[in-house]
């Protein structure tokens, strides 16, 4: 527990590097999401016009 | 045979065969981004002790030097498919230009952010205008400004040269930005000499460094293959090959 509670306060600093860990995550997690999601969309519109066409 | 030589360079022209690499390649790119990066980020938070000088607050540096990095060799990606699309007139290389830029302003903006939650504790202060600090973010306006440009125009073609002529005339930040360290005195620290007999870091630290670079690398590999297969479909979206391709 106590090892735990160390981890987290990174000797003091704490306060600086987990918020730059978690800002790395946030902008990694949209790095990846945002293009899945574009690709998605326009699979999902290019397919819909090419099944409305014929 | 020489009508042959250049076969692969020119199937690198061809919209729905990049589509189709970029869409195999990306998950692989992605696993050994993800392997590397758990593995870096356990060695650099927990395996690896901590600094002499700087206690714990040092592990900044296995999220800061990546991104750091990249946001130059990314700067390095869009300038040189931009010399591509402006020389060779292909237009699949200001495709891929116009997908690595946000991605590359992205890690210009988490260099910036979490360089400065490294300088508050260290240095007294999140900002100086010093000559890294500054040039880096000059970086991250380049990236807006080429993103803005090549936005622009109606013609995709015409915002396609546009923002690659800026994208040339903004190389010449990235020496400065490397140099500035070296021309000017700066807060910063200078380059740290990573191997060789007088290595200036622990190989206990410069595992996990290595390993987040990597795995930084590859992760922005598999992004900007995923983003070159959207802006090709949104390029593209009234072709064949794209309703093929989407089957």
């Amino acid at each position: 527990m106590s090892s735990l509670h160390e981890f987290l306060s990174m000797g003091g600093y704490g306060a600086y590097v987990w918020p730059a860990y978690g800002l790395a995550a946030i902008v990694i997690v949209i790095n990846i999401a945002l293009p899945l999601r574009r690709l998605r969309r326009l699979q999902a519109d290019i397919r819909r016009r090419a099944g409305a066409a014929p | 045979m020489d009508k042959y030589r250049w076969a692969w360079f020119h199937r690198f022209g061809s919209p729905p065969y990049v589509y189709r690499i970029a869409g195999l390649w990306a998950p692989w790119f992605a696993w050994v981004a993800g392997l590397s990066m758990v593995a870096g980020l356990y060695g650099g938070l927990w395996a690896s002790p901590p600094d002499y000088q700087q206690g714990d607050g040092f592990r900044i540096i296995y999220v800061h030097v990546p991104s750091a990095y990249l946001s130059m060799m990314c700067y390095g990606v869009v300038a040189a498919a931009s010399a591509i699309g402006l020389i060779w007139r292909m237009k699949i290389a200001h495709t891929v230009a116009v997908a690595a830029a946000p991605l590359g302003a992205s890690f210009t903006f988490l260099a910036l952010i979490t360089g400065s939650l490294w300088g508050r504790p260290m240095w007294g202060t999140y900002w100086v205008w010093d000559a890294r600090l500054t040039s880096e973010l000059i970086l991250l306006f380049l990236y807006l400004g080429f993103i803005a440009l090549s936005r622009a125009y109606e013609d995709s073609r015409s915002g396609d040269r546009a923002g690659a002529v800026l994208a040339l005339v903004g190389v010449v930040n990235l020496p400065i930005i490397h140099y500035s360290v070296v021309w000017w005195s700066s807060l910063h620290q200078g380059s740290t000499k990573f191997f060789g007999n007088d290595a200036e870091i622990q190989t206990s630290m410069l595992v996990p460094l290595l390993l987040m670079i990597f795995g930084f690398t590859f992760l922005f590999a598999a992004c900007l293959a995923k983003r070159v297969q959207g802006e090709l479909l949104e390029r593209e979206r009234h072709s064949a090959w794209a309703a093929e391709a989407v089957r």
